[in-house]
Parts: structure tokens; C-alpha cells; sequence
């Protein structure tokens, strides 16, 4: 049959390619997106030229944010177990008197930072609810405070183990705050820390710049 | 949403009604419109969500509170004293503070890095060898590659000990804030500072720093 009237031309465009790519992406993110756990407080840490990567295992971190508040929390991604031991040590010692679902209550929480006398208060609040629970930090003075025992108790946990320090603090916050907490550590003998910083590249033409593309050049 | 309806690609629906009641070719065609939109609502999502720069760490080590006789020894020549003050102000002198303080000068955290680049020349244009320098320079000329990472063997090790009398000392105010603390050490990787010790300021330093801003 010849067409007399000319066809009219589809403007349904193909979308499967384009699906395709989007998915694609897609898929790309969800695997690089690693959720960060919920903090009590929002850090805005320094940059440095630091390389190191951040550990996620046998770590104690410190936190501090720009008002001076102090948090405290344990690093062990791949054992919660160690998390469990540590907060029932303090209990012990400081005779807290917590109970087993308040600890248990801890290893899910991501840092603490009240006083020992409120870690009860806060240890019964359920994790998802405790960003409504405004801490105040863990109390420190030049001697280390609460801060030092918390220390204590988890070095005290890990022995035999190697174990990292880890300092969080905040671009706003105060120097003092700073050394309080590093006073805390050293009362606790131990001098050798790591601070958590966002990497920036070496600036072109200072010596660490050199000595870098030289270590680049050999390892070639 | 976003689709135009048509009456092509194999016979499209849009005559519906009670009277049609021939079977119609359907296409096999699906509307990919909102699963595209779907698609890229969540790469959104996930964009946003995303942090991409993975923290690092920097190292510190702090000295023990016993007198620390390191800093008592320096050289008078070789020391560079950094103090940090408010609003991101860097005070610097050499050697020891003169009592009329003319030796201090006031720079930015921009600037300190040419003052820490400029001491480190002068020091090592006053480097006089001796047997202590000996030790260092075979130190660098060996490396060691039993550490973590591995310390390569340094081609330029004739010149690793010209600045072994530069120590720089970094005080803090009370009123400097972390990231001033954790850029001027930064600017200790920055420049290879091997000797730097993080201290608190002289009653005599904190006063005058405060006659300084309080003068601005």
C-alpha cells in the first residue's frame, strides 16, 4: 500500500542507555559512601600535609569541639567486644553502677561526654535518641580531670595490645582546651599521639614537596 | 512528568473510551521516565552524602614534663621562637628575647614560613662540622629501611646535618586557637624541621603579647 501521508516520527526517546549510566553511578556511589557514625558534636577539623591514613581499630580517640567540650570514645571497628570490656572496667573502678544494658548501650554509642556522674543518665537514653541529649563534656582542669581516668581505664583494657591515640579537635577551639587534653595523656604517660587532620597537598617548591617526588621517583 | 504523549512507536493508547473495542498492537515499550528520575534522585542523595577525602592523621610527640635539657642546650644561634597569638597572629624572634623586645617582629601564618625558611639558611650557612656531624651524615647516606615506611638513603646526606643546631620553639597563646596550633606544626613538615618542641610561653612573653593586641 503506498503511504500517502508521511509517518509521524516518534519523539519517544530511548532512555535505557541513559538508565544504564545513571545506575551505573548510582552504583559507584553506594559503594564509595561510607556513613559516618553520628557524633554528638560536629568537628571542623584542621587540614595538614599529613599522608597517614586514620585508623578504625585499637584506637582511643579524644574529641574536642570549639566550646571546649570533651568527648571520649573507642575505636574498635572489628572487635565491639573490646568497646564492652572498656566501659566495664571504668565501671568497676569507678564504682558506676551501671547495668548490663547500659553497657551494652555504650558500645553502640559513638563517643561520650558528660561526667562520670551522668554517664549513667546518658548510658539509659537509647542511642538513636541521644542527639536530643545535649552533653556537656567530660570535666577536665591542668590535671586531667575525669579525662585522665577514662584514659587509664581503656590503656588499662587494651594491654598487650598496640594501641593509637587519637586527638579530634576543632579549627575554633582554644589552645588551652588543647593541652588540657594533652595534659590528661601525659599524666598518663604517654606522649606519642595523632592528631585528625584533612589532607592538603604539600605547598610546590617546600622541602617536604621535594623530599616527596623524590620517594615518588624511587618507588617507580 | 516528562514524557510527550504521541500517538507513534507501535501504536499508542491515547483513543481509549467505551466504543473501541478492537485489540490493540501494545508496545512493548516502558516508560523509563521515572526510573530515570528515581536514578538520579538517589545519585543525588548519595552525592551529597559522600565524604570523599578521608581524614589522616599527624603525628606529635610530646616531651615529658621533666626539665627538658634538649631545649636547655640549644644553640642560641640556631633558635627560632614561634608564639601564636589571637586572630592568627605569629610573633617570632631569634635566640633570646632582647629586653627591649626589638628583636621581636609580627607576622601571618603566610609569613612565618619564609621566617622559618630564611633561619633555616642562615643556620646552615653558620654550620661548623664537627664529629657529632659525622654520625648524622652516615645516618642519612645509609637510610634505614627497616622502619615503617623506610627511610631511603639520602643522596644530598653531605648536607643532613647542616642544620642539626635549628631547633624552633612553638608557644601557643592562650588565646590561639587548634588550627593555629596544628598549621604552625604543619609548617614544621612543610619546611623538614627536624627539632621543634611545643612549649609554654615566659610570664614575660604572655605580657607582652597582650601589650601587643591590646595596642592594635
Amino acid at each position: 500500500m503506498p503511504s500517502v501521508k508521511i509517518p509521524r516520527k516518534s519523539t519517544f526517546v530511548d532512555m535505557t542507555p541513559f538508565v544504564d549510566v545513571a545506575f551505573l553511578i548510582l552504583t559507584f556511589f553506594i559503594m564509595a559512601t561510607k556513613f559516618k557514625p553520628e557524633e554528638p558534636v560536629e568537628i571542623k577539623t584542621p587540614n595538614s600535609v599529613s599522608t597517614k591514613d586514620l585508623p578504625e581499630d585499637d584506637a582511643i580517640q579524644v574529641t574536642f569541639d570549639s566550646t571546649g567540650r570533651v568527648f571520649f570514645s573507642v575505636l574498635s571497628a572489628k572487635d565491639p567486644k573490646i568497646k564492652y570490656d572498656v566501659i566495664k572496667h571504668i565501671n568497676d573502678t569507678r564504682s558506676l553502677g551501671l547495668t548490663e544494658a547500659e553497657m551494652k548501650n555504650f558500645v553502640r554509642v559513638p563517643s561520650v561526654g558528660v561526667p562520670f556522674s551522668g554517664l549513667k543518665q546518658l548510658l539509659a537514653i537509647p542511642q538513636e535518641d541521644q542527639k536530643n541529649f545535649k552533653q556537656p563534656g567530660i570535666p577536665l582542669d591542668t590535671l586531667g580531670g575525669e579525662l585522665y581516668y577514662w584514659i587509664r581505664d581503656a590503656v588499662g583494657t587494651f594491654t598487650g595490645k598496640k594501641l593509637l591515640f587519637l586527638i579530634k579537635g576543632d579549627n575554633n577551639a582554644k589552645y588551652p582546651a588543647f593541652k588540657q587534653v594533652l595534659n590528661a595523656f601525659k599524666k598518663n604517660e604517654i606522649f606519642k599521639f595523632q592528631m585528625i587532620t584533612m589532607l592538603e597537598d604539600a605547598p610546590a617548591g617546600s622541602e617536604l614537596a621535594i623530599m616527596r617526588n623524590r620517594e615518588k621517583a624511587a618507588s617507580k | 512528568m516528562a514524557s510527550i504523549d504521541e500517538g507513534g512507536g507501535g501504536g499508542g493508547g491515547h483513543k481509549k473510551g467505551a466504543g473501541v473495542k478492537k485489540a490493540k498492537k501494545l508496545s512493548t515499550r516502558v516508560d523509563m521516565t521515572p526510573m530515570v528520575d528515581l536514578g538520579f534522585l538517589l545519585i543525588t542523595f548519595f552525592i551529597f552524602t559522600t565524604t570523599m577525602s578521608s581524614p589522616t592523621t599527624m603525628q606529635l610527640y610530646m616531651p615529658k614534663d621533666t626539665k627538658d635539657e634538649d631545649l636547655n642546650k640549644a644553640k642560641e644561634s640556631g633558635a627560632l621562637t614561634i608564639m601564636l597569638g589571637k586572630n592568627n597572629v605569629v610573633y617570632v624572634y631569634r635566640g633570646q628575647l632582647l629586653p627591649d623586645a626589638s628583636n621581636l617582629h609580627t607576622t601571618t601564618f603566610k609569613g612565618v614560613r619564609d621566617t622559618i625558611i630564611q633561619m633555616k639558611k642562615d643556620v646552615i650557612n653558620a654550620h661548623v662540622h664537627d664529629a657529632g656531624c659525622t654520625k648524622i651524615q652516615e645516618e642519612a647516606r645509609v637510610g634505614n629501611p627497616n622502619v615503617k615506611p623506610p627511610i631511603l638513603p639520602d643522596p644530598n646526606w653531605k648536607n643532613a646535618c647542616l642544620d642539626k643546631d635549628l631547633v624552633i620553639v612553638i608557644k601557643p597563646d592562650e588565646e590561639a586557637t587548634y588550627k593555629n596550633t596544628i598549621d604552625i606544626l604543619d609548617e614544621m613538615a612543610i619546611s623538614a624541621i627536624k627539632r621543634y618542641a611545643m612549649v609554654d610561653l615566659f610570664p614575660i612573653e604572655k605580657d607582652l603579647i597582650k601589650k601587643i593586641e591590646s595596642g592594635n
